[in-house]
């Protein structure tokens, strides 16, 4: 008996009507791909992208130089020097930071006693050479000055929870 | 001069614009084919296949056509020169060449030639030429262990298409495709030779080198096969061959077993559609079950392709060609 109902799910195609009838069930299910650049994932607030350096409100650079996050980076991809501004207060001359060193660890931001460098939600920033990644002060200040409405958002999103 | 005109050149320029009616919408067909495999392909494995070129993709094969044409065509110093370009340029018009025959509607048709099925089996057979060509002149393991693989898998299948085609033939007593169509008004042959299409379906699969039998073509084991020295327009003849048989194998599925350009019921509303449209829809039927077929089973093992060839295809179609005519001079039913 078993040996005929064998044959005839063999001779009946069984297994293959299973199958084709799974696939076509299939077709019609929603995709689980994104058309990618025109749809985007949604993002945590705790995403830790591009870097950038904030500033005040009033346009005061939050960074201190206490190089906490350069002592803190496990890539050493960080590099300041600093020197007394003429106001006396104490500035960077020089804030870098190796893209292509970078882990995307987020210590540098946990470190920060100011909020001064933090990791935003852009993850788009390939570049065509190598030179490229060196990121500079100035790049991450314009950085900051790019994405602060929505650092602004995510840090507020995310204090209940530090 | 003037019966030079009348006699040859006339009729020459006609057939030439016939041609060019039938080759033109086909080539676009086939560009449009590679889109839709995609394009289904990636629904079932739930992706969203080609959407970049053009609205959801819809000029991609216009792009890959472009980017083929301009590629550089690397002939291998190896290789035997002039059948190594000869053997896509076979592939591709014995492809092209079966269309002649093919019915699209009642007297659509370039070529009514009161032997279409040989016609049409004498074309598919002569298809294996240009990729034992293909592999032979490539003088490369990869492509010539494809193109035997290819040239007994496309024998082997071949006789059990021949003789389900012989079931065909005496249940409709004659050659002619339009024939054969005309004689399944009101039942299709698909539905008392239910078995013998079923088979037919698999065995096309297998003769035109696709999914689940494409055993010639296997990256895993043959790199990928009899077209592995090919690049630019030589591969894209070979794939366009490809694809071209695809279509003329679902074109011969339907004219054999369903029905042609015939509607489904020869009722109101189904008769107001032209027997052309009929004839496209059914074959999109059956190119469907091609891309879903390829997108639902793995690759067979080449042992168990042989299997399936002989040991059971074989001995079915042979045991229904012994049924079928018993039964039609038993029942005195032979088509006169």
């Amino acid at each position: 008996m078993i040996a005929l109902d064998r044959v005839a799910r063999s001779f009946l195609w069984q297994e293959l009507v299973v199958g084709f009838g799974l696939t076509l069930k299939y077709m019609f299910k929603r995709k689980a791909t994104l058309n990618y650049p025109y749809e985007k994932g949604p993002l945590s607030p705790r995403f830790r992208g591009e870097h950038a350096l904030r500033r005040y409100p009033n346009g005061e650079e939050r960074c201190i130089a206490c190089k906490l996050c350069e002592a803190v980076c496990p890539a050493q991809a960080i590099t300041i020097e600093s020197e007394p501004r003429a106001d006396g207060s104490r500035r960077t001359t020089r804030y870098d930071i190796d893209m292509t060193k970078c882990i995307y660890c987020g210590f540098c931001e946990e470190a920060c006693p100011v909020d001064a460098i933090v990791e935003g939600p852009n993850f788009e920033f390939a570049a065509e050479t190598r030179a490229e990644l060196f990121y500079n002060k100035e790049k991450l200040l314009a950085n900051g000055a790019r994405w602060e409405r929505e650092i602004a958002q995510n840090l507020a999103a995310d204090a209940p929870y530090r | 001069m003037a019966e030079i005109w009348s006699d040859t050149l006339w009729p020459v320029i006609v057939i030439v614009f016939y041609v060019l009616v039938i080759a033109v919408p086909l080539m676009l067909a086939m560009a449009y084919l590679t889109y839709a495999e995609r394009k289904i392909i990636g629904a079932i494995q739930l992706r969203q296949g080609p959407m970049t070129v053009g609205p959801y993709g819809l000029l991609q094969p216009l792009a890959d056509g472009a980017k083929l044409f301009f590629k550089e065509t690397v002939i291998p110093t190896g290789s035997n020169k002039i059948v190594f370009v000869l053997a896509p340029m076979v592939t591709f018009v014995l492809a092209l060449v079966g269309w002649a025959v093919i019915p699209f509607g009642y007297g659509l048709v370039l070529a009514n030639i009161n032997v279409g099925v040989l016609y049409l089996f004498a074309i598919s057979s002569l298809g294996v030429y240009g990729i034992i060509m293909a592999g032979w002149a490539s003088n490369s393991r990869y492509a010539f262990l494809g193109a035997l693989r290819s040239s007994a898998q496309m024998v082997s299948y071949e006789i059990a298409i021949g003789l389900i085609i012989i079931n065909v033939l005496i249940t409709a007593g004659s050659l002619n495709l339009s024939e054969i169509v005309l004689a399944q008004t009101g039942l299709w042959y698909a539905i008392p030779h239910f078995p013998m299409f079923m088979i037919f379906i698999v065995s096309i699969l297998a003769e035109t080198n696709r999914h689940p039998f494409d055993l010639p073509e296997d990256e895993a084991t043959l790199v990928t096969g009899y077209n592995v020295e090919y690049s630019s327009m030589t591969f894209a003849l070979f794939f366009l061959g490809e694809y071209m048989n695809m279509i003329l194998m679902s074109a011969i599925a339907v004219i054999l077993f369903l029905g042609g350009w015939l509607p489904p019921f020869a009722i109101f509303p189904f008769t107001l559609i032209p027997g052309p449209i009929w004839f496209i829809l059914k074959v999109c039927l059956v190119l469907f079950i091609f891309i879903w077929a390829r997108a639902t089973l793995p690759r067979y093992r080449y042992d168990q392709l042989m299997r399936l060839g002989w040991k059971i295809f074989l001995p079915l179609s042979l045991a229904w060609v012994v049924l079928t005519s018993g039964f039609l001079v038993y029942f005195d039913m032979l088509p006169r």
